[in-house]
């Protein structure tokens, strides 16, 4: 059984070589995501080719305002997480656990706008694809490709995101464990936490941008 | 190295008798069995519905006189034995007992996600008995679009589900592996000493982790089209059915490769050992896997020939396919060059091994006549294209699972197989094998296209020439599963290295201690150092 020798599990022969591999594992699982959003992507941006105008009629449907506040939001979470890295590896606990909870909350926030103010009002709006869907016919059938795209990706965005903060909160229960030398599940969970940001940095312009422009 | 303190030396089979000890267990070996376990209950399962398919061929009219149940059999064994055995089996049962013990190390990089991995297969394999219970697909195993998503009657999206489960158990076993394979390698033991078995699985890991997870995303999107009956799929709002078949292609056809590796690597570890001699041209050998892996990234729209792509990108395609075949050649030369001159016993595992190189270059051969853009027009879905991937997979991929499952049995267990009936299965494996597929070459030259469950009369003899072969067939894989059993209890004890192999997993005992190792080996000399003596490895 793998309990640990000497502050490491017994397959590695210190606790760098286990942070080490930890830290690979992770930037990993990482490339992993890479390709499960990709051929996402790709969908979005070849089906788009096939029909622009009624693509960008469905992106001008969106709600701009709350599609760049939430980008703001998940930005500024990121960028706290990474204060709180940078504080544990100095051994300020205690500033990492503050910026570690301002982290959480601007998750939560931008899930509270995208799940529960956004989508509703799209669906109000009758935006959701099916037989209900508002659009004209001559920009139907595309403007439902899109919020198909539309509502499928922000889904499996927020799926990633709720494993986030899942993460982020266990980190913080964990808090007392880190130390500037031991920190190394901090620093691998703040990289997904990144990488759900990049995600939603592809698709900001994807749903809100393309198809607003003069 | 700083841990040489006195390890436990108790087998890591003794190491707790409770129920608890195995289905918690972090041990690579333990995790190694409960996939033996799953993996084999799979295969019959996949096993029984293609006894069925060749049950109802027998008839020209189709025995079981229904298409709908024969569509949903073929699909069903389908897509048991792809994600069901034919991924898995090499890399999560004899990859995950022996990475370790090839590297020198005590355990895999993370143990808890190796767990982790099995858990999700037995959920995955939950998932898909629940489908085939209530009464599975019949959309092939392949869930193209729109038939998968509007019309299919089946279970989609259950079977959908599981296989997607499936790929997460995949993606943490090849993730495994190769942080496994970068960091934990024992001292001397740099990447050109590291046995070829372990280069294949890195390359194997290589597709697992970078294609499995399209395959994920795809049949989502597939998932969300069939639950809300509107997707990106779907042409008649714009979307393109045959943008599915890009994208599970680039998953599905690397995913031979994931298939076929291991057995590269099972045959590169057993054609030195029985041969008594070096394997011939050990960097060919490895980088030939390393290059399958990336080519096999690039040739996926060989699938598609018929399907309305362009003029240009099957021309594409097609060089690209050839360009498999070099490093796959280059293999096969190798192990016929480690052959020659060479002192060559034909245990078991070396029958197996050598009916893999006859059948998977049958196989390979084939494949380049269904890559050449104009014989693929006539022979693209036919039996012609059953065969060849048979041979590849069954004749190849499960011989090598096979010829790997006798060679490290003792090492396993710590008990010999009997080697007559070995010896004797691997025989009547290769004969049955031969006779069900080879006829199916002939048929689909004929014109007999796959997936009809019926046929005109003039294809019964080949047919029913076909089914008998395939009885051959399935006595060939019951008898192991009868001598295997057998030896648990009766089979002679093992020493550490009763083939007089090299390779650090037969300097330990067998079966091994839980920790592997006494003490951490240091790796000095190059790997197939043969012949082997007992002094040729320092410790």
């Amino acid at each position: 059984m793998s309990e640990a020798v000497g502050g490491h599990a017994f397959q590695y022969s210190s606790a760098r070589h286990q942070a080490e591999s930890a830290v690979s594992g992770m930037w990993l699982f990482l490339a992993t995501e890479m390709m499960f959003f990709g051929p996402l992507f790709l969908a979005w941006i070849f089906c788009r080719h096939a029909d622009p105008a009624a693509f960008d009629a469905g992106a001008r449907q969106t709600d701009l305002f709350i599609g760049t506040i939430n980008t703001a939001l998940l930005i500024t979470s990121s960028l706290s997480y990474s204060f709180g890295v940078a504080f544990i590896e100095t051994g300020r606990r205690r500033a990492m656990i503050l910026c570690l909870v301002i982290a959480w909350l601007l998750g939560g926030a931008f899930l509270m706008l995208k799940f529960a103010v956004e989508w509703p009002h799209d669906f109000e709006r009758g935006l959701f694809p099916g037989a209900e869907f508002v659009f004209t016919p001559a920009e139907r059938n595309g403007a439902q490709l899109f919020f198909v795209f539309y509502f499928f990706s922000t889904a499996i965005h927020g799926m990633h995101l709720v494993v986030g903060l899942g993460l982020v909160a266990w980190i913080m229960l964990r808090a007392r464990e880190f130390t500037p030398s031991r920190n190394t599940a901090v620093f691998v969970v703040g990289l997904y936490w990144s990488f759900v940001d990049m995600v939603w940095i592809i698709l900001y312009p994807l749903i809100y941008l393309i198809g607003r422009g003069p | 190295m700083t841990v040489t303190e006195t390890r436990s030396q108790t087998s890591y089979l003794s190491d707790g008798y409770t129920l608890r000890s195995w289905l918690l267990t972090t041990d690579h070996k333990r995790i190694a069995l409960l996939y033996f376990a799953a993996i084999t209950f799979f295969f019959f399962v996949g096993g029984i519905g293609a006894t069925l398919v060749r049950y109802n061929l027998l008839s020209p009219k189709g025995l079981l006189g229904s298409a709908e149940t024969y569509n949903r059999l073929f699909s069903m064994h389908g897509v048991v034995m792809v994600w069901f055995f034919l991924v898995p089996a090499v890399p999560t049962t004899l990859g995950n007992f022996l990475v370790p013990l090839m590297l020198g190390a005590r355990d895999l990089a993370f143990p808890r996600l190796n767990l982790l991995s099995w858990y999700l297969f037995i959920l995955a394999g939950l998932v898909a008995l629940y489908a085939l219970i209530v009464g599975g697909v019949d959309t092939g195993w392949t869930f193209y679009t729109p038939l998968t998503s509007f019309y299919s009657k089946g279970h989609v999206v259950a079977t959908v589900v599981a296989v997607f489960i499936a790929g997460f158990s995949s993606i943490a076993t090849g993730l495994n592996f190769i942080v496994s394979i970068h960091k934990l390698r024992a001292p001397g033991m740099t990447w050109h000493r590291m046995p070829v078995f372990l280069w294949s699985l890195y390359a194997t890991s290589v597709i697992m982790v970078l294609a499995t997870p399209v395959l994920a995303m795809t049949l989502l999107l597939v998932a969300f089209e069939r639950l809300f009956r509107i997707g990106v799929f779907d042409p008649a709002i714009g979307g393109d059915p045959l943008l599915f078949q890009h994208l599970f292609w680039f998953y599905s056809h690397p995913a031979v490769y994931i298939m076929i590796l291991p057995g590269f690597g099972v045959i590169s570890e057993i054609v030195p050992a029985f041969s008594r001699k070096e394997l011939f041209g050990y960097k060919f050998v490895v980088w030939a896997s390393v290059a399958i892996a990336v080519i096999g990234f690039l040739v996926w729209g060989h699938h598609m020939f018929v399907a309305g792509t362009s003029l240009y990108s099957a021309l594409v395609f097609s060089i690209l396919s050839y360009m498999v075949a070099v490093p796959s050649a280059i293999k096969v030369f190798n192990w016929l060059g480690t052959m020659h001159k060479g002192f060559i016993r034909f245990d078991a595992p070396m029958l197996y091994a050598l009916g893999f190189i006859g059948l998977f270059t049958m196989g390979g051969l084939t494949g380049l006549f269904v890559a050449a853009l104009a014989a693929d027009v006539h022979l693209t879905q036919t039996y012609f294209v059953v065969a060849h991937f048979h041979y590849v997979m069954v004749g190849g991929m499960v011989s090598a699972y096979f010829a790997a499952l006798h060679f490290w049995w003792p090492k396993i267990t710590g008990r010999l197989y009997p080697e007559m009936w070995g010896r004797a299965a691997a025989i009547i494996i290769f004969v049955g094998f031969n006779v069900t597929f080879f006829p199916q070459f002939i048929l689909g030259y004929l014109g007999m296209p796959r997936r009809y469950n019926a046929y005109p009369p003039e294809f019964e003899a080949l047919n029913v020439l076909s089914s008998g072969g395939a009885s051959i067939l399935a006595i060939g894989y019951l008898l192991p599963l009868g001598y295997l059993a057998w030896s648990l209890f009766y089979g002679e004890r093992a020493s550490a290295n009763p083939w007089g192999a090299t390779g650090l997993e037969w300097t330990t005992p067998s079966p091994p201690p839980t920790e592997n190792f006494e003490t951490t080996p240091v790796v000095t000399l190059p790997p197939y150092s043969y012949p082997y003596t007992e002094t040729s490895r320092d410790e």
